[in-house]
């Protein structure tokens, strides 16, 4: 008998698609955020089949702190070149000069400049009118009441107060002057889709998914990178630690899971079982109440 | 996967119950349930309130309340799936038919210490409404009547016998305690006398795969491909029956027959495609084929109707209106249109009609509805600009709903779901035919047009005070065009409101007048492939913003003539100014009246600085830098 019926990737498969090609057709001067991880990998790869045999006909856009994983840079660069994208990288040089850190600043100032600020430049000097990002409803609470659209104001502002009403798959890409939209293909993608996609797909990703012995310190039961640069508190002592990255961001504010899984099949066995959310590995949303809800309005995806 | 949506009234226990759906599938994760604990503490409850979990803004958290649709997902061994969380305040219909609008299952849930509510029979009818073909009715709280059976038969026998009104067609009564976890995701031991499933089993098995249209063929143009020269493939979504390679295929509204070639789902080739699958399709023929275009089999064809009759469910403060246009968007296009007839609208609550017939042209029987309000649901006929391809909405969701967009404010106000007006639509692709209901009215495109001109038609739309130099601008750029050999025109006060407009005085009604009629014809120039320059002080940002819409974004040009006042009034060519000051003229712009300044116009001349020529240089400039010129 015929297959007339798509599994649960294959649906969302087709409904991200659908999102991607409905704002490649509406909008003048798309882009979409590459951010290295493993959700970007998919977000780029749901973009080549929309517009296969064809090129995807946007750049992509790294926004980049500066601090990111020196294997995230090699991957990136690597990655692009391979599927022939058009990547382009945004550095906030000016605040990156003035040596603009996590660890003098607190997290999240350093975010709202190197992050959010940069974010916003970049997209201003593109001129932007669309970009992609590959947030997912399931990461956090504020998430989950995005819209696919997301609306944003001059500033690149959230009001989710302020939401249009989102129907069928009738997405509204009306905007004024000067208004721009984030979209989210990846809204109903859950981790665990994202890696069954990877390991149906073979998608490449960054090596530091996989469990590895690397250098750690453990702080407030958490554990941090130790790298060039990094700044230790005192007593602290690297230690080797056999763990993976289940999120990937700045080298300061992203921390490691001990974890054994070295391979995809063996990340997806540990998802399935797993008690901990991907964002706990991320300083960033802990810092202070509400915080990803704040930078959201503030302009972050 | 399944897809299920949410009703239920404040304190039914909603949040509860998804909470605990959640918790007992071990969907929350431990860093979750830990912040959930402290938001419970520092609300200071006693026991982890799971309504905490699914209130995501603090906004909502601080005053208790669910300001919008949020999406949760988990699943178990058997099934994935997504919630649509809405909230059930009643002023909230709006958030209840966005979730339901994607959802294959809606859970209502009625507490049984009240009821079946009000709120609880605009739920099942909205649910119906939406199509969605399976309702669970969840009967909470079974914990604070002892678990009596009596309690949940009485409620049942009340709703079954409400909904049988409705469209139902699978309609399962479960008796839960949300907050005890009885039958949600554990089976009660408190109610033996219950046989069913649990909520969650019933969840997991309900069988969804027939509820898909595998008959009719809707394939609306989304996108077209061409990324070299010999390929060219039409993508989209596959919105109801199957499509073959090598099969005879009609595109709408053209009626051109052709036959299918390829078909490509992702990075590859396949023999066949389905809803919802996203492919690329290709044909046999250069054919031109553009996003809004629809294929579907010769014999099975959607309406081809400028003509619909929806039920709406408006969604905006600022009630709907007969005599304005909307945007509407259905499927892949976006067309203008206005409503023509409100018939009736529908009390949700107890399913009976509210007044009839009124219509744009002023026929009233009775005293009642004229409108619909936020959150009101009635039959309305529609006129469209151009026509729509499309079926009922119980046939085909996709191409049987659509948006209204507010044209001014691009909020989205409205949902519609087309209803069938079986005689008055042509059915088969013969009939299109035999009632030559051609839809392109001529068979020259704009695109011809443009190719026979070699110009791009746009409307130059110069505004700013009296005497500001708007005319003068207007005519040089019209002679440097015309020099250029491009075909374009300069519509102002002398040519228009001496003809066309000479009924129209200077009030603020008139003037509105005045520049609507002034788009329209500016518009039907465009059409016909000229450049219009036009030259009028429109001093209000709302008409400014009508003739935008009304001309088309990618078409209309604002050109701010930016002259301080002290020049305009030391210019004063007609002693207009003179007399205004004097109180002869009323309304006077910049003196009696005032002038809106652009916010954010393609161009602002300074022309109290710069000549005419540079004016005019500017303006070429942006055309050429927008590639309207080449």
């Amino acid at each position: 008998m015929e297959k007339l019926h798509l599994s649960n990737l294959e649906t969302l498969e087709a409904e991200s698609i659908h999102i991607i090609r409905e704002v490649a057709a509406e909008f003048e001067s798309p882009v979409m955020l590459y951010s290295v991880g493993k959700d970007s990998s998919v977000m780029v790869r749901l973009a080549q089949k929309a517009f296969y045999p064809g090129k995807i006909p946007f750049p992509l856009l790294h926004v980049d702190t500066g601090m990111k994983f020196p294997e995230m840079y090699e991957f990136r660069d690597r990655f692009c070149r391979e599927i022939g994208a058009d990547l382009r990288v945004y550095r906030h040089e000016e605040a990156i000069a003035q040596g603009v850190n996590p660890w003098e600043l607190g997290t999240v100032k350093c975010c709202a400049i190197l992050k959010t600020q940069a974010l916003l430049n970049a997209l201003e000097e593109g001129g932007y009118d669309a970009a992609f990002g590959g947030a997912r409803r399931d990461e956090e609470k504020s998430r989950a009441k995005e819209r696919v659209y997301s609306l944003r104001d001059v500033h690149g502002q959230w009001d989710p107060k302020n939401q249009r009403p989102e129907l069928w798959n009738l997405y509204n890409g009306r905007i004024r002057k000067g208004e721009s939209i984030r979209v989210f293909p990846l809204s109903n993608w859950t981790e665990l889709d994202v890696w069954l996609y990877i390991y149906k797909e073979l998608i490449p990703v960054v090596p530091m998914y996989f469990a590895a012995e690397r250098p750690m310190v453990v702080r407030d039961g958490r554990l941090i990178p130790v790298y060039e640069g990094t700044r230790l508190e005192p007593g602290e002592k690297p230690e080797i630690v056999m763990c993976r990255f289940r999120t990937l961001g700045c080298h300061p504010c992203t921390g490691a899971v001990r974890s054994s899984a070295k391979t995809v099949p063996e990340i997806i066995e540990e998802m399935m079982t797993v008690r901990h959310s991907e964002r706990i590995t991320r300083l960033i949303d802990h810092d202070q109440d509400s915080s990803m809800e704040q930078k959201k309005r503030e302009g972050y995806f | 996967m399944l897809r299920f949506t949410t009703a239920g009234s404040v304190d039914d226990g909603k949040s509860t119950l998804i909470g605990r759906l959640l918790h007992d599938s071990r969907a929350v994760y431990e860093d979750h349930l830990a912040s959930l604990q402290r938001d419970s503490r520092s609300a200071g409850r006693e026991e982890i309130d799971f309504a905490f979990l699914t209130d995501g803004l603090k906004a909502e958290r601080e005053q208790g309340i669910t300001i919008d649709v949020a999406y949760r997902h988990f699943s178990t061994p058997k099934r994935r799936f997504i919630i649509a969380d809405t909230p059930g305040h009643e002023q909230y219909t709006r958030n209840m038919v966005t979730g339901a609008s994607t959802a294959n299952l809606a859970v209502i849930l009625i507490d049984v210490t009240n009821g079946v509510t009000t709120q609880s029979r605009r739920h099942a009818f909205i649910a119906s409404l939406l199509g969605i073909p399976h309702i669970v009715v969840a009967i909470n709280k079974m914990d604070l009547v002892d678990w009596s059976r009596e309690a949940f038969e009485s409620i049942r026998t009340e709703y079954a016998e409400f909904c049988a009104k409705l469209p139902v067609t699978d309609l399962e009564f479960i008796p839960i305690s949300a907050l005890k976890g009885d039958n949600v995701v554990e089976r009660s031991a408190n109610m033996l006398w219950y046989n069913g499933p649990t909520l969650l089993a019933h969840l997991e098995t309900v069988h969804i795969a027939s509820d898909q249209n595998l008959i009719d063929l809707r394939f609306p143009v989304q996108y077209v491909l061409r990324p070299h020269g010999s390929f060219r493939g039409y993508s989209g979504t596959v919105a109801s029956g199957i499509v073959r390679v090598g099969e005879e295929v009609v595109v709408l509204p053209s009626g051109w027959r052709t036959r299918v070639t390829r078909i490509i789902n992702g990075l590859e080739d396949v023999e066949y495609a389905f809803p919802p699958q996203s492919v690329t399709i290709c044909v046999e023929g250069d054919l031109d084929i553009g996003r809004g275009d629809m294929l579907a089999h010769p014999a099975n064809v959607p309406w081809v109707t400028r003509d619909v009759e929806a039920m709406l469910v408006w969604m905006h403060e600022d009630p709907m209106r007969l005599d304005r246009q909307y945007v509407v968007k259905h499927t892949t296009s976006i067309v203008r249109g206005r409503f023509t007839e409100l018939l009736y609208r529908i009390d949700p609550d107890t399913l009976h009609r509210v007044g009839t017939h009124y219509s744009a042209s002023g026929r009233e029987d009775g005293n009642e509805v004229k409108t619909l309000g936020l959150n009101e649901i009635g039959r309305v006929s529609m006129h469209l600009f151009r026509p729509i391809l499309c079926d009922e909405y119980s046939r085909s969701r996709h191409t049987g709903s659509f948006i209204v967009i507010d044209p001014i404010t691009n909020f989205t106000v409205g949902a519609g779901l087309i209803i069938d007006r079986a005689h008055t639509y042509a059915r088969t692709i013969s009939d299109i035919e035999n009632r030559q209901l051609t839809c392109h009215p001529g068979h020259v495109t704009l695109r011809d047009r443009e190719m026979a001109l070699g110009q791009r038609p746009v409307t130059v739309w110069l505004t700013g005070l009296s005497a500001s130099g708007k005319s003068t601008i207007a005519y040089a750029l019209e002679n440097k065009l015309v020099e250029e050999g491009r075909a374009c025109y300069v519509l102002d006060g002398d040519n228009i409101r001496q003809g066309l407009n000479r009924d129209l005085g200077f009030s603020q009604a008139d003037r509105s007048e005045n520049i609507r009629r002034v788009a329209e014809v500016a518009r039907l120039m465009n059409e016909a492939g000229l450049i219009v320059i036009t030259s009028f002080i429109s001093p209000f940002r709302a008409d400014r913003a009508n003739a935008r819409n009304i001309i088309g974004e990618d078409r209309f040009i604002e050109v701010f003539v930016d002259t301080p006042i002290e020049i305009c009034e030391q210019r004063d060519p007609k002693g207009l100014y003179v007399k205004a000051r004097a109180g002869e003229i009323p309304d006077f712009t910049g003196i009696s009246s005032p002038y809106e300044p652009p916010e954010s116009p393609e161009l602002r001349l300074e022309s109290g600085r710069l000549s005419v020529d540079e004016c005019v240089n500017l303006i070429v400039k942006l055309l050429r830098g927008k590639r309207i010129l080449d």
